[in-house]
C-alpha cells in the first residue's frame, strides 16, 4: 500500500443549535484514500456524507465548525491551512464535481472560460495553448463537437453535457484526488450510466484517486473499489465493495440494501420502519438502536466503536457476526405483489394526443391548422380493474403528461378516455361530475408541493371528506384518524403542519388523501422518486397493502424500471409521448424487447459490482419528437435505415398481449438481442467466478 | 409491521392567537423590529391620549409667545404664532394615522382580491388589466393625490377614498405575483383535480399563502401612504389650519429655521420616528414571516 | 432578437397611449374645465360659452382627445388656461431643469450605490454593513421634504456653506444652474442610493449563497477573482430593472424637493398649475413623466436582452 493521499482522523463536525447545544452533524470519521483507489460514501439525506466529502478540501458549510479531529490531505491538515494554500489546492491537485453542474457552473461565463480559469489557476498551460487544451479536455469528458462548445454557456447544454463539462473542469488541474458530490443524480438513467462509465474509465486512464459520495448503491457498484457507509454522521460499515455490497455485515446496511428494489427480483423491496436520530440525537448508545432487530441492551448502553474485523472491514456494531444469520427477508416483511386482476376495463385511452404548444398567432388568424408534432401521439391503452399499470420513460417521455390528462388537468386535442367502462369521460376536470372525480385520484410526485404547506394533516385529509361525503365534526375526525391508521401514522399528526414531518410521512399523507376519497383509480406520479430508498420502499409497501385492502386500481408513472417491475403487472414504455412496447411485466423486461426498452433495461444500475450497465445508445436529449417515422430513430441502435424515419413502425404481438413496435421482425430482434446478453453475461460469469476465487483466498 | 414511531419532536400547530404572539416575541427578539415595534405603539398610543395630555390650547394665538425657545413652561418653545409646540407635535399625528390606518386595509383589501382575481383567471384579463396597472403606475401618486385634493378638497372624506384607491393598485401587482408564485404549485392542482369550486381554492388553499405577503404588503403601504399624506400637507394640500399637523408644522416654520430650529426639529423628528418605526417594524415583521421584503421593488 | 425589441417597443407604446387616456379621462371626470378656471366667478352665461368655443371646449371628448394626442405628438401641447402661453415653451426649459437635478444625481447616486451595495454585501454584518444600511434606512424612509429641510438646516442655516434655496430664473444655461443644485443633488441622491444600495446588496448575497460560487471557491479561484468574474456579472444583471424602477419611482420625490429647495422644475410648475387649476399644463407635465418612466424602463429591459446571454440565446432561437 502506497502512501494516503486523504486521511480523515476522528473527524467530528456540528454546529450550534437552537437551544445552544452544540448538535454533531460528523461523529468520529476516520477514512484513508490512497493513491489510485475509489471510495464510496454511500447513506441517506442527513447521513453527512457530502459535508464529509466537502470537509477533505477543508470546506464547510456556513455554520458548520470542527469539533475535533482532521482531514489531511497529503499530511496537511487542510483545516490548518491558509486561504492561499487551500486554494492552490482546491480544484487543483483535490478536485470537486459538484452534485448539480447545472447550478454550479457561473451562469454568465462562457464553458471555454470557466474550464480555462481553471486551467490558469492549476497547470502550467501557458496563455497560447490554453484554448487547444481546453478543447482536449472536452474532448477526453467526450463531448461532441468540442470547439464549438467553447463558446456557449451552460444553460445552452443539456444536464449531461453540464456534468461532462464539470468533470472536464475538475481534470483541468490534474488531481490527484477527485471528489463526486451525487455526480449523476438528477440525470436520466442512460445519461447517468454514459457518465459513470466515463468516470469509470478516466479513474483507470489517470490513476487518479475518487471519493464518490452518493445515495445510490447501483451507482457506488459500478465504480468503487471501497465502500464507506454512514448511517447519522457514522461510519457504520466500511470494506472492499464487493464485501459491503454482497455480505453486508452491519444491520443498516444490510436493511439498505435489501431495500433497493432490483431487477432480477419479482418482489417488492424489503423497507426499512422508523427513521434516523436528528443531530445530536443519538443519544449515549449505537445510532442505529431504535430501528435495529439485533439490538440489546449493551447496544443502548455504549456506543460501539469502528473495529477492524477478520475479514477486512471496519464496522460498527457489537453484533456483526450475527448479522448474516438474520432471516433474508430483513426486518420488514417482504410483501409479495398483490395480484386480483379483474376482467373488467377501470380506464380505457383510445388514441390520445395531448399537445402544450398552442397553435401560433398567425395559424390561428388564417385558420390553418398546427402543423406542430403532439407532445403524446397515438396512446391507447386499456386497464383492467385492480391493475397495477407501470408507466416508464425518460423524461421529456409524456408519462407524467398523459396521467394529467386522464385527471382532466390537461385537455387532449384528440383521442377517448373511457372511465369504468362507461362513455367518454369528459377532458376537462370542471365539466366531470361529482362521482367521478371521486373515483379517480392523483398522488403527486413531490409532497412539499402537494400539501399546503398553510394546511394541518387535519385540514388536508378534511378536504375530500368533506368535499365527496360530508362529513363533519366527529364522524369527520373519526375517519380523519382511521386514515392515517392505515398508512401508518399515529393520530396525534393530525394537528401538524407538513413542515413538520419528514419526507416519507409527507408522502404517507399524499396517499391518506387519495384514498379518503375511496377512489377507484389512482394515478401515481413518480410518487417515491424524491424520497430515500429505504423510505420508498415502506411507500411501495404501504402501496400494495392499500391495493390488497382497497381493490383500488394503479397507474404508476416512474422512470425507475427496477421500481415499476416490483409494482406493476403491465407495464407501458413511452419514448417522446409515444408507446414503445406494452404487455405483461415478465414478457416486457424478457427478449424480445423494443430497442429503447432495451436500451433502458441496459441501463439500469444494480447494486452488484459484476454487473454493469450496457450503454447502446447515445445520450443525446431530444427536444421534439420526429415528425414522422419512429419516434426512437434518431438514437435506436438497432435502426434498419431510411424505413425507420418515413414510416411509422407496426405493432407486432409476441402472444401473451405483449406488444412491441418496431420495424425489426421479432425474432430477428430477440437473436440480436441475445447475441448481447450472452456476451454480457459471460463477462458477468466470469467476473463472478474471479470474485469468489478471491473471497474464497481471503 | 410495527407502526412508525412518532420521533417528530415538533408541536401541534399553534392557534391563530398564539402564531401572531409568536410573531410579535420574533419581531421583539431582533432589534431593529423591537425599536421599530417601540415607536409605533408610542404613537400610536399619544395619538389615541394627546388629546387629554396636552398642556396648552392647539390653537391659542400669542403675539407675546412669538417663536419662543424651548423653556420651562413651553418644553419645545413656540411656533411663529407662539402656539406651544408640544402641544401641536403631540397632536399633529392623529389627523395622519387616523387617514391612513383606515385607507391602508381598504388599499390592500380591494388591490388584493383583484390581483389575486387576475392571478387566477389569467388570459385577455389578466393582460388588460396590467397594462391599465401599468399606466397608472407610470405617473407618480402624488400627482393623482394633489389634484383630488385641489378638485374637491382636503377633507378625511376625500383623502381616504383617494389614498385607498390609489395606493390599492400597486398591491394588484404584487397580489397577482404572490398568487402566480403559489397557483404553479401541486396542492392547487390537487385541490382543481379533487373537483374543488374555485371560491374554496381561493379561500382555503390560495389566500393562507398570499396572506403573509400581503400583511407585509399593508405595512410597507401605510408608511408610504403616511409620507404622502404629510407630503401633501406639507406642500398645502392637506390638513387645513389650524389643526396641528406634522407636514404643515415643518412647512410654517421652515422659514423661521435660522433662528428657530427648534420649531421644525420638533415635528421632524416625531415625522421621522413614526415612519421609520413602521419601516423597522415591517422589516422585521417579514423576517419572521419568511418573507424577505428588500428584493421588492418600490412601486 | 430584433423581433422581440419591436415587441417590447410596441408595448412601451401601447402604455404611453394607455397613460393618455388615463390622464385625458382623468382631466374630464374632473368638475370644471379650463374656461371655468379661468373665468371663475364669472364663469356663467354667455362669457362661458364664448370661452368654450374659442378653446374648442364644445366639441365631443373623443375629438378633443385626438386633436390633444395629435398636438402632444408634435411636441406642441396647445395654451395653458391662464396666459394663453405656449405650454411646450414653458414645460420644455422647467423639463430641461429638472432632467439636470436628475441625471446629476443618478450620476453620483447610482456609482455610489452600486458601489456601497457590493461592500455592504461582501462585509456583511460587519461594522461598515451594519453603519451604510442603517443610514440607507434612515435615508429612505423619512419623507424627502423632512431630509431636504434637514439638509439645509445643517448645510445652509448652520454651517453656512451652501445656498439654501436656488435664486435662479428657469432659463439659465446649464452652467450657470450647476452651481446652485448641489444640496438639491444630494437630497435626491440620498434617496436614489438607498433604494438601490439596498438592492444591489440582496442581489450580491443571494449570488453568494449559489451553487455556483460556491463551486469557485472549490476550484480554486482566489477571492476577488471570485467576486469579479463570478458574482458582480451575475449579481448586478438583475440591478439594472431595480435601477430603473427606482429611477422612474423617484420622479415623484423630485417634485417635493423642488418645492422645498424653490428650484425651477417640472415638479413645482405641476404644483403651481394644479394649484391654479391649469389642466392642460397638468396633463402636459403628466405625459411628459410618463414618458420618462416608460423610457427608462425599456431602455433598463433592452440593457438587459442585450447583457443576459441566457435571454439572448432564449429570444434569438426564436
Amino acid at each position: 500500500m502506497t502512501a494516503p493521499i486523504i486521511e480523515v482522523k476522528n473527524l467530528s463536525i456540528g454546529f450550534t443549535g437552537k437551544s445552544g447545544r452544540t448538535l454533531p452533524i460528523l461523529r468520529n470519521i476516520d477514512l484513508t484514500v490512497t493513491k489510485g483507489e475509489t471510495i464510496g460514501l454511500v447513506g441517506e439525506s442527513g447521513s453527512g456524507k457530502s459535508t464529509l466529502a466537502l470537509a477533505m478540501m477543508g470546506y464547510l458549510k456556513k455554520g458548520l465548525r470542527v469539533l475535533e479531529g482532521s482531514a489531511t490531505f497529503h499530511g496537511r491538515d487542510t483545516f490548518g491551512l491558509t486561504m492561499r494554500e487551500l486554494e492552490e489546492i482546491r480544484g487543483g491537485k483535490l478536485a470537486l464535481i459538484p452534485q448539480n453542474a447545472g447550478q454550479s457552473l457561473t451562469p454568465s461565463m462562457r464553458i471555454g472560460a470557466q474550464v480555462s480559469e481553471a486551467l490558469k489557476l492549476h497547470s502550467q498551460v501557458d496563455q497560447s495553448a490554453r484554448l487547444s487544451r481546453v478543447v482536449e479536455l472536452l474532448t477526453q469528458v467526450r463531448l461532441p463537437d468540442p470547439a464549438a462548445l467553447v463558446d456557449r454557456y451552460p444553460h445552452e447544454l443539456s444536464g449531461g453535457q453540464q456534468q461532462r463539462v464539470a468533470v472536464a473542469m475538475a481534470l483541468a488541474g490534474e488531481p490527484e484526488a477527485l471528489l463526486l458530490d451525487e455526480p449523476t443524480t438528477g440525470l436520466d438513467v442512460t445519461t447517468q450510466a454514459h457518465i459513470l462509465k466515463l468516470l469509470r474509465d478516466l479513474a483507470r486512464e489517470t490513476g487518479t484517486s475518487m471519493v464518490y459520495v452518493s445515495h445510490d448503491l447501483g451507482a457506488i457498484a459500478q465504480v468503487c473499489d471501497r465502500v464507506a457507509v454512514m448511517y447519522a454522521g457514522e461510519i457504520v460499515l466500511e470494506g472492499r465493495a464487493r464485501e459491503v455490497l454482497r455480505r453486508p455485515i452491519h444491520p443498516y446496511a444490510r436493511g439498505l440494501l435489501a431495500s433497493i428494489p432490483k431487477l432480477k427480483e419479482a418482489r417488492l423491496p424489503v423497507a426499512m420502519e422508523g427513521r434516523p436520530p436528528p443531530p445530536g440525537g443519538a443519544g449515549e448508545g449505537c445510532a442505529f438502536v431504535e430501528r435495529c432487530e439485533l439490538a440489546e441492551n449493551r447496544c443502548r448502553q455504549s456506543r460501539p466503536a469502528l473495529d477492524l474485523i477478520a475479514s477486512g472491514e471496519r464496522v460498527r456494531c457489537f453484533r456483526y457476526d450475527q448479522v448474516p444469520e438474520l432471516p433474508a427477508a430483513g426486518a420488514g416483511v417482504a410483501s409479495e405483489r398483490v395480484q386480483s386482476v379483474a376482467e373488467q376495463s377501470a380506464l380505457e385511452l383510445s388514441d390520445l394526443a395531448i399537445s402544450y404548444a398552442k397553435p401560433g398567432f398567425v395559424e390561428q388568424l388564417l385558420g390553418r391548422p398546427s402543423t406542430l408534432t403532439p407532445t403524446v401521439d397515438d396512446v391507447s391503452i386499456r386497464i383492467d380493474t385492480g391493475e397495477t399499470v407501470g408507466l416508464v420513460g425518460e423524461s421529456g417521455s409524456g408519462k407524467s403528461t398523459i396521467l394529467k390528462a386522464v385527471a382532466g388537468l390537461l385537455t387532449p386535442f384528440a383521442g377517448v378516455i373511457r372511465f369504468a367502462g362507461s362513455d367518454a369521460l369528459e377532458p376537462e376536470v370542471d365539466k366531470r361530475s361529482s362521482d367521478h372525480l371521486r373515483r379517480i385520484q392523483l398522488i403527486f410526485q413531490n409532497p412539499d408541493e402537494s400539501l399546503n404547506p398553510r394546511h394541518t394533516v387535519g385540514e388536508i385529509l378534511a378536504q375530500p371528506l368533506k368535499l365527496y361525503f360530508g362529513l363533519s365534526g366527529k364522524e369527520l375526525r373519526r375517519r380523519s384518524e382511521a386514515l392515517l391508521e392505515r398508512v401508518r401514522l399515529g393520530a396525534h399528526y393530525l394537528d401538524r403542519l407538513p413542515g413538520q414531518l419528514s419526507g416519507g410521512e409527507k408522502q404517507r399523507v399524499a396517499i391518506a388523501r387519495a384514498f379518503a376519497a375511496e377512489p377507484e383509480l389512482v394515478l401515481c406520479d413518480e410518487i417515491t422518486s424524491a424520497l430515500d430508498v429505504s423510505v420508498q420502499a415502506a411507500v411501495l409497501n404501504l402501496l400494495n397493502q392499500l391495493k390488497q385492502d382497497e381493490g383500488a386500481t394503479y397507474v404508476f408513472v416512474s422512470h425507475d424500471l427496477a421500481v415499476v417491475k416490483a409494482l406493476a403487472d403491465r407495464v407501458a414504455v413511452l419514448y417522446q409521448g409515444r408507446l414503445c412496447e406494452m404487455g405483461p411485466t415478465a414478457q416486457v423486461y424478457s427478449l424480445p424487447s423494443h430497442p429503447y426498452t432495451e436500451v433502458l433495461l441496459g441501463a439500469v444500475l444494480e447494486p452488484d459490482p459484476d454487473v454493469s450497465p450496457v450503454l447502446a445508445a447515445e445520450d443525446v436529449v431530444e427536444r421534439s419528437p420526429p415528425a414522422k417515422g419512429c419516434p426512437f430513430q434518431r438514437r435506436c441502435p438497432r435502426k434498419l435505415g431510411n424505413i425507420c424515419d418515413t414510416q411509422t413502425p407496426p405493432w407486432q404481438s409476441t402472444g401473451d398481449a405483449h406488444a412491441i413496435r418496431c420495424h425489426i421482425a421479432l425474432d430477428e430482434l430477440k437473436s440480436m438481442q441475445q447475441g448481447n446478453a450472452a456476451e454480457t453475461s459471460r463477462v458477468s460469469s466470469f467476473l463472478k467466478t474471479v470474485s469468489d476465487v478471491q473471497r474464497s483466498e481471503a | 409491521m410495527m407502526s412508525s414511531t412518532p420521533l417528530t419532536l415538533a408541536q401541534p400547530r399553534p392557534s391563530a392567537f398564539a402564531r401572531a404572539a409568536g410573531v410579535v416575541r420574533d419581531i421583539m427578539s431582533r432589534p431593529s423590529g423591537a425599536i421599530g415595534l417601540a415607536l409605533v405603539t408610542l404613537h400610536v398610543v399619544v395619538a389615541l391620549l394627546s388629546p387629554y395630555l396636552v398642556p396648552y390650547d392647539f390653537k391659542e394665538i400669542s403675539s407675546a409667545l412669538m417663536l419662543k425657545a424651548p423653556s420651562a413652561t413651553h418644553w419645545f418653545g413656540t411656533d411663529h404664532l407662539g402656539r406651544d409646540i408640544l402641544t401641536r407635535t403631540l397632536l399633529g399625528g392623529r389627523e395622519a394615522l387616523l387617514v391612513t390606518t383606515i385607507a391602508t386595509p381598504i388599499a390592500v383589501t380591494w388591490g388584493g382580491f383583484l390581483g389575486i382575481l387576475i392571478g387566477l383567471v389569467g388570459g385577455r384579463l389578466d393582460d388588460v388589466l396590467m397594462r391599465v396597472v401599468d399606466a397608472f403606475l407610470s405617473l407618480p401618486k402624488i400627482l393623482f393625490v394633489l389634484t383630488a385634493a385641489t378638485m374637491f378638497g382636503t377633507g378625511s372624506e376625500v383623502l381616504i377614498p383617494t389614498l385607498a384607491f390609489f395606493y390599492g393598485i400597486p398591491v394588484i401587482r404584487i397580489a397577482r405575483a404572490a398568487t402566480h408564485d403559489v397557483v404553479a404549485r401541486d396542492f392547487i392542482t390537487a385541490a382543481r383535480a379533487r373537483g374543488q369550486s374555485r371560491l374554496t381554492i381561493i379561500g382555503v388553499e390560495l389566500l393562507p399563502n398570499v396572506r403573509d405577503a400581503l400583511l407585509v404588503e399593508g405595512a410597507m403601504r401605510w408608511s408610504w401612504m403616511l409620507l404622502t399624506f404629510s407630503s401633501l400637507s406639507f406642500l398645502g394640500f392637506g390638513v387645513s389650519p389650524p389643526t396641528p399637523d406634522w407636514g404643515l408644522m415643518i412647512s410654517d416654520a421652515r422659514g423661521f429655521m435660522s433662528f428657530a430650529p427648534w420649531a421644525v426639529l420638533a415635528p421632524v423628528v416625531a415625522l421621522s420616528s413614526l415612519i421609520i418605526g413602521i419601516n423597522l417594524t415591517a422589516d422585521a415583521f417579514a423576517k419572521a414571516l419568511g418573507i424577505d421584503r428588500t428584493e421588492k421593488v418600490p412601486v | 432578437m430584433l423581433n422581440l425589441i419591436l415587441r417590447r417597443m410596441l408595448l412601451g407604446l401601447t402604455s404611453v397611449a394607455l397613460v393618455s387616456i388615463i390622464i385625458f379621462a382623468g382631466v374630464e371626470a374632473l368638475p370644471g374645465d379650463a374656461c371655468t378656471a379661468f373665468l371663475e366667478r364669472e364663469a356663467e352665461g354667455k362669457r362661458l360659452e364664448n370661452c368654450r368655443a374659442d378653446l374648442g371646449l364644445d366639441r365631443p371628448a373623443i375629438q378633443r382627445f385626438f386633436t390633444w394626442a395629435g398636438g402632444a405628438l408634435r411636441g406642441d401641447f396647445g395654451v395653458s388656461a391662464d396666459g394663453q402661453k405656449s405650454i411646450a415653451e414653458i414645460v420644455g426649459i422647467r423639463a430641461r431643469n429638472s432632467l439636470v437635478l436628475a441625471v446629476v444625481a443618478a450620476a453620483i447616486g447610482i456609482p455610489m450605490a452600486i458601489f456601497l451595495g457590493i461592500v455592504t454585501a461582501l462585509w456583511r454584518d460587519r461594522q461598515v454593513d451594519i453603519w451604510v444600511s442603517a443610514i440607507a434606512i434612515f435615508a429612505m424612509t423619512i419623507p424627502e421634504f423632512v431630509s431636504a429641510t434637514l439638509l439645509i438646516l445643517i448645510f445652509s442655516v448652520w454651517l453656512g456653506w451652501l445656498p439654501g434655496v436656488v435664486i435662479i430664473s428657469a432659463d439659465v444655461p446649464v452652467s450657470e444652474l450647476l452651481p446652485e443644485i448641489i444640496l438639491p443633488v444630494i437630497a435626491v441622491s440620498m434617496v436614489l442610493t438607498a433604494h438601490i444600495l439596498r438592492m444591489v446588496r440582496t442581489s450580491v448575497i443571494e449570488v453568494l449563497a449559489s451553487d455556483y460560487v460556491q463551486m469557485a471557491t472549490l476550484k480554486g479561484v482566489p477571492y476577488w477573482q471570485m467576486v469579479f468574474r463570478h458574482v458582480l456579472p451575475n449579481a448586478l444583471l438583475p440591478a439594472i430593472n431595480v435601477i430603473a424602477l427606482t429611477i422612474a419611482w423617484l420622479l415623484g420625490g423630485l417634485v417635493v424637493i423642488e418645492v422645498v429647495f424653490n428650484y425651477p422644475g417640472l415638479g413645482r410648475l405641476m404644483i403651481d398649475a394644479i394649484s391654479d387649476r391649469d389642466l392642460p399644463v397638468v396633463q402636459a407635465i403628466a405625459l411628459i413623466l410618463a414618458l420618462v418612466y416608460v423610457g427608462v424602463n425599456l431602455t433598463a429591459d433592452l440593457l438587459t436582452m442585450i447583457a443576459n446571454p441566457r435571454l439572448r440565446t432564449i429570444y434569438s432561437s426564436k
